[in-house]
């Protein structure tokens, strides 16, 4: 493609007055991703979690031994070597090949939580920014004490009642992060609910179910979306947290909690059995958090620096 | 001063007092709402959740009369709202059943482990404010640059790492390696026996008892834990001083200070921080209280003997009184210190319009 080719793209994406609606989207989304793209950090961010989808998804071909069946007989606690470059654990299992598998089961929880805490956080929040009153009042006085909780204590005890496995692991860490959700919507909510277009929508006699779904909701997305990423660490050290413990995934699952648990007791000896899970939940969470920094940013000019 | 201006200034006392009193109150209608909340959330957890409280009491052999009996006599033929009414009533006395394990009453075994979970998140607390503050304090006056830089990255790894595996590799390193630091325990065994703690706080008893070997045996245990949860509370500290700094030093009556001919030093540490340090109170009680929460993962990795071991211990022998009362302790304390510092914000700083 010539200079010009690229220099009358950026003119039509950067147009002020774009002739269709995909214009204007592509040009937005422009726009925000020139601003995140200057952020190095926020790209190293990206990177990461790219990397983590791409382990997750070829773990088969990358992995070089099985994540749950190890030599028992020859390979017990292997030091690093180029056969197995972060050692084996007590049952002979290859490491690295277990935390190229542990990838998907940290995706899984991400993924679980964020699909089912922020639509309850979501819902809660317009519908109590919308409808006002009582409703706002009682919806908002129920987010402010699970806000006051203790998480992980309270996930704990989630846990111990519903039993240890990663799926209550996952619905003990949603029940506990959806308040933050409710409370970013609802201010959305309220900042444009009163607006000319609610009240033309209004006007034209959309029902309040559909304003909230289709004209409050959506302009909730992305102040939604950043508060997701930059929470996607927190899930992973909770969840992560949970599985040290023993109430997360459970063996022979190669989850990185539970994979430094079963290291701990080696550690003055073979501290590389806990080393590596721990460095890789370490560079996942650092991803997310300079992933959701970067996304604040570009989507968010108001915040600023700080 | 004029009638006309005494009548205005009582007339500001009494909106003053108005606002304190509307703040108190609306701090005692949150307060009791969320400690509910937080009973009903354990009674929800404890009650409803596993299949019958019966059947993990006495296993699945017993015979139908006894199982009966002790339903009875659990009271969970009652309804529901009867059952929690009662539930309140008990938890508010302190009463939280015996513990399976210790066969001790949960609030006695409570009462002897906290002491030591105050210890270690106090002294983790301390570390992190007396070291983030003034780091995010210069992170804010140079900002850009180098020392910037270096208190971003020890926010980021802060908000990124496992605690549990970074007090794993420092037990490697600092006690195993290095041996900097005594292994995972609150005292050595030769102290268990010689030393009679009187509040249960180790440093101060033994300092108070002038047993300054037992003070340094206690130091030794301590350091490490407590140094761990002080960098947590240190990544979060410097982090929000900062931001509320640049915040201080973009208004104007910091150019007001400068065109006095204020020397920096007395800008930034007189003036700007002063400013900043209402919500920089609510910042540390907030670490504070999350650092008593953390507990559960740093005692662990420690062998540490406070309530977040106990609540864990608990677990892994299905003791759920022992886990629920050790949560809605732990609970409450987080609950309390959340809504006081709320309170604190609103009282101290007079920008909080309030009702």
């Amino acid at each position: 493609m010539s200079a010009e080719a690229i220099q009358s793209r950026r003119e039509w994406l950067l147009s002020d007055r774009p002739a269709s609606r995909l214009q204007a989207k592509l040009g937005r989304a422009y726009v925000a991703w020139r601003r995140f793209s200057a952020n190095r950090l926020a790209l190293v961010g990206l990177l990461i979690i790219l990397a983590l989808v791409v382990v997750a998804a070829l773990a088969d071909v990358l992995a070089p031994y099985s994540p749950t069946v190890g030599d028992l007989k020859n390979a017990r606690l292997l030091a690093p070597s180029a056969a197995h470059w972060f050692g084996t654990d007590d049952l002979g299992r290859d490491i690295y090949s277990r935390i190229v598998y542990g990838s998907r089961w940290t995706l899984y929880v991400v993924i679980l939580v964020a699909i089912i805490a922020a639509p309850i956080g979501l819902l809660v929040g317009t519908v109590a920014g919308y409808a006002g009153g009582w409703t706002d009042t009682i919806l908002m006085r129920i987010t402010d004490i699970f806000l006051a909780f203790p998480k992980l204590v309270l996930a704990l005890a989630f846990v111990a009642a519903l039993g240890p496995g990663i799926e209550n692991a996952v619905l003990a860490i949603a029940i506990t992060s959806w308040p933050p959700y409710a409370r970013i919507a609802r201010a959305e909510t309220l900042t444009v609910r009163n607006s000319d277009y609610i009240k033309a929508v209004q006007l034209m006699g959309a029902s309040p179910f559909r304003i909230v779904l289709r004209h409050i909701m959506p302009l909730c997305i992305s102040s939604l979306i950043i508060r997701v990423t930059l929470d996607m660490a927190g899930i992973i050290l909770t969840a992560a947290g949970l599985g040290f413990l023993g109430l997360g995934a459970q063996p022979p699952l190669p989850e990185w909690g539970a994979m430094i648990a079963s290291g701990r007791r080696f550690i003055l000896d073979q501290w590389w059995v806990a080393a590596a899970p721990g460095a890789a939940i370490l560079i996942v969470s650092l991803g997310f958090n300079l992933l959701g920094d970067g996304l604040r940013d570009a989507l968010d000019p108001r915040s600023g620096d700080q | 001063m004029s009638v006309a201006e005494n009548q205005a200034a009582a007339g500001r006392g009494s909106a003053r007092a108005v606002a304190i009193l509307s703040s108190l109150g609306r701090f005692l209608v949150v307060a009791v709402t969320t400690y509910l909340g937080l009973l009903a959330v354990t009674f929800f957890i404890g009650r409803v959740i596993p299949i019958d409280p019966v059947l993990a009491v006495l296993g699945d052999r017993a015979p139908t009369a006894v199982v009966e009996r002790t339903r009875r006599e659990m009271g969970l033929d009652l309804p529901w709202i009867e059952q929690f009414y009662l539930y309140v009533k008990a938890a508010l006395r302190g009463d939280f059943g015996t513990s399976v394990l210790t066969t001790n009453p949960v609030m006695s075994d409570i009462r002897r482990v906290f002491p030591a979970t105050i210890e270690l998140a106090t002294l983790g607390t301390l570390i992190g404010a007396v070291l983030g503050v003034p780091l995010g304090v210069l992170a804010a006056v140079k900002r850009g640059s180098l020392i910037d830089q270096i208190a971003r990255i020890i926010g980021l790894i802060g908000y990124s790492v496992p605690i549990f595996w970074l007090g794993l590799l420092g037990l490697v390193l600092f006690y195993a390696k290095l041996q900097w630091v005594a292994f995972p325990a609150r005292l050595d065994v030769v102290y268990e026996y010689t030393f009679t703690p009187i509040t249960g706080f180790y440093l101060l008893d033994s300092a108070m008892q002038g047993q300054w070997d037992v003070f340094y045996d206690a130091y030794r245990h301590i350091i490490l834990p407590a140094a761990l949860l002080g960098y947590f509370a240190l990544a979060y500290i410097s982090r929000m001083t900062r931001s509320f700094m640049l915040n201080e030093l973009a208004q104007e009556y910091i150019v007001a200070a400068r065109a006095k001919g204020l020397s920096e030093t007395r800008i930034i540490w007189g003036h700007a921080l002063r400013n900043a340090a209402v919500p920089m109170v609510t910042v540390i009680a907030l670490s504070y209280a999350s650092l008593l929460e953390g507990s559960v993962l740093t005692e662990t990795v420690f062998s540490w003997p406070g309530i977040g071991l106990y609540i864990t211990n608990s677990l892994t022998n299905a003791d759920m009184n022992a886990v629920l009362g050790g949560t809605i302790v732990i609970g409450s304390v987080f609950i309390a210190i959340n809504l006081l510092s709320d309170l604190l914000y609103r009282l101290l700083d007079p920008r909080t319009k309030v009702g």
